[in-house]
């Protein structure tokens, strides 16, 4: 539900379809945290967590950062391309912490929260995660209408009677505080903050009035099925992640091939 | 005078790159003002600036005798409306949707568009003559469609003052007189328009009054009949220009 509507929340102020929450080093500076603790502070449920959310916003802070320093392109493409920086050194930064993790208990550990699941979820954690959740999500809902105006340019926006800056920094941080801390308690579970907003839009109109609560719905639905096919396919449990991402890429990819025969026409 | 520009002078951080200098000039209310003069005279800038996008860093902009960076967010959403070159607008929204987004600067910020948004909106899509379209997708929409429809949201705005950067570009000139009978509809409801156009038929048969710009500066400005004349156009665009008159129509000629 999370997923689903920060998804939405970057697509629109990106104005771009093709974006989603792991973007700004978000969900790879996540999982970087959490693989840290790990290794290096036992394997203890509120450590991983809280490390978790920290690099979270850690990535972000980065990669907003980074993207003040380029020189060159708009805002957007700007803050596009430090995400993709950020998470590319987060990426390899698990990537030298798996090599030295222990094989026999650390790093099957790391590939599973990697990998992404609920079942670590129990309840007392949830509501640990709750409120942060609940704010963003709250803002994010009440303000979901003048996500349209964010689609829009700059000077639009700004000549419509928006502060494109702050209201897009407001919502911003709510998408990523609620993601980052549904991350720091299931993993990274991917593909759902792409691809849910994308079928909302198809069942309920482009309008975010309509949409990003549609997105949410459909995000916890499309959650909840992957977890109940995650446990019942096999004897063991299937990490959620590797779900999501089949099911979503396939998913996506049948969008996209029948999106290009609806123009042809 | 309803807007007023005092000594503006703008240039672009942090390249440094002077683009008005030591700029006034006034514009009357219910007026219709074309800004007119070369690619890069800084004819978009100063649209931005008046719409307070853009903030000059000598000299100060009056509207309606109060200096503009007194007047919150909204209240000049309310003021006035930007009808912008292109817009690129990423998802397929309908007509209506689209254009009620004008309604924006009414909306508290955690309020919904309500039936008199929709109404207005309808009425707004009605006066650019798309109404008969106003559930299709955008994605639909031919280019002077797509203008029509940029018109219908800044109408939307109920703005006192439109603001236009070269409307009638990229336009056949069935849709360039449309769009020009409209700005006359808007102008005898008592709006105040300022737009830049690279057309000088379209200042001419629209304008009270023109500005010609030249590096950055005003090089003159006055009654349409006045300054839309051979020699001043030459000086402007910096090549000889010539005026003709056709059935009562005065047309700029390049020679």
């Amino acid at each position: 539900m999370s997923l689903g509507a920060s998804g939405m929340v970057f697509q629109m102020i990106f104005a771009n379809p093709l974006v989603e929450p792991g973007f700004l080093g978000v969900s790879q500076g996540a999982a970087f945290g959490a693989s840290l603790s790990i290794i290096f502070l036992g394997n203890n449920a509120w450590l991983v967590q809280g490390f978790a959310a920290l690099f979270a916003f850690l990535g972000l802070a980065f990669s907003y950062l980074l993207a003040h320093k380029i020189r060159f392109g708009g805002w957007i493409l700007r803050l596009i391309l430090a995400g993709i920086s950020v998470s590319a050194l987060f990426a390899a930064g698990i990537g030298i912490l798996k090599y030295i993790a222990d094989p026999l208990n650390q790093l099957p550990e790391i590939t599973f929260w990697l990998l992404g699941g609920l079942w670590g979820v129990t309840w007392s954690r949830l509501f640990t995660i709750l409120p942060i959740v609940l704010a963003g999500l709250v803002i994010i809902s009440l303000r979901r209408w003048r996500l349209n105006l964010l689609a829009l340019s700059d000077e639009t926006a700004f000549s419509l009677g928006a502060a494109p800056a702050q209201e897009r920094a407001l919502l911003l941080a709510s998408a990523v505080a609620s993601t980052a801390a549904v991350i720091s308690v299931c993993g990274v579970v991917s593909w759902i903050g792409l691809i849910v907003p994308h079928l909302a839009r198809r069942s309920f109109g482009v309008n975010t009035r309509f949409s990003l609560p549609g997105a949410m719905l459909i995000g916890a639905i499309f959650t909840v099925l992957c977890d109940d096919c995650a446990r019942t396919l096999l004897a063991a449990e299937v990490p959620l992640g590797i779900l999501t991402s089949l099911i979503g890429a396939t998913f996506f990819l049948i969008l996209m091939i029948s999106k290009s025969r609806r123009i042809q026409e | 005078m309803l807007i007023s520009f005092r000594k503006v002078t703008f240039s672009y951080q942090p390249l440094n790159k002077r683009v008005l200098h030591n700029l006034s000039f006034g514009i009357d209310q219910g007026s219709v003002t074309a800004i007119l003069g070369p690619n890069g005279v800084g004819k978009t800038t100063l649209l931005y600036i008046t719409l307070g996008w853009l903030k000059p860093q000598e000299g100060e902009i009056f509207l309606d005798n109060r200096p503009l960076h007194n007047y919150s967010q909204r209240e000049r959403g309310r003021w006035m409306s930007l009808v912008p070159q292109k817009e690129h607008i990423p998802f397929e929204y309908s007509l209506t949707e689209y254009v009620m987004l004008g309604r924006a600067p009414y909306l508290k910020p955690l309020e919904m568009p309500g039936k008199e948004d929709y109404r207005i909106a309808v009425d707004s899509l009605e006066a650019v003559g798309l109404k008969k379209i106003r559930d299709k997708s955008i994605t639909a929409l031919s280019g002077g469609e797509r203008q029509l429809l940029l018109m219908a949201r800044a109408l939307a705005q109920q703005p006192q003052i439109l603001l236009l950067d070269e409307p009638t570009s990229h336009l056949d000139l069935k849709n360039k007189k449309r769009i020009i009978s409209i700005l006359k509809d808007q102008v005898l409801r008592g709006v105040t328009v300022l737009l830049t156009t690279h057309e000088p038929e379209v200042a001419s048969s629209l304008a009270d009054k023109l500005v010609l710009m030249r590096e950055g500066q005003v090089l003159t400005e006055g009654p349409a009949d006045e300054v839309f004349t051979g020699d001043l156009l030459s000086e402007t665009y910096g090549l000889k220009v010539r005026i003709v008159e056709i059935e009562g129509k005065r047309v700029a000629l390049w020679i």
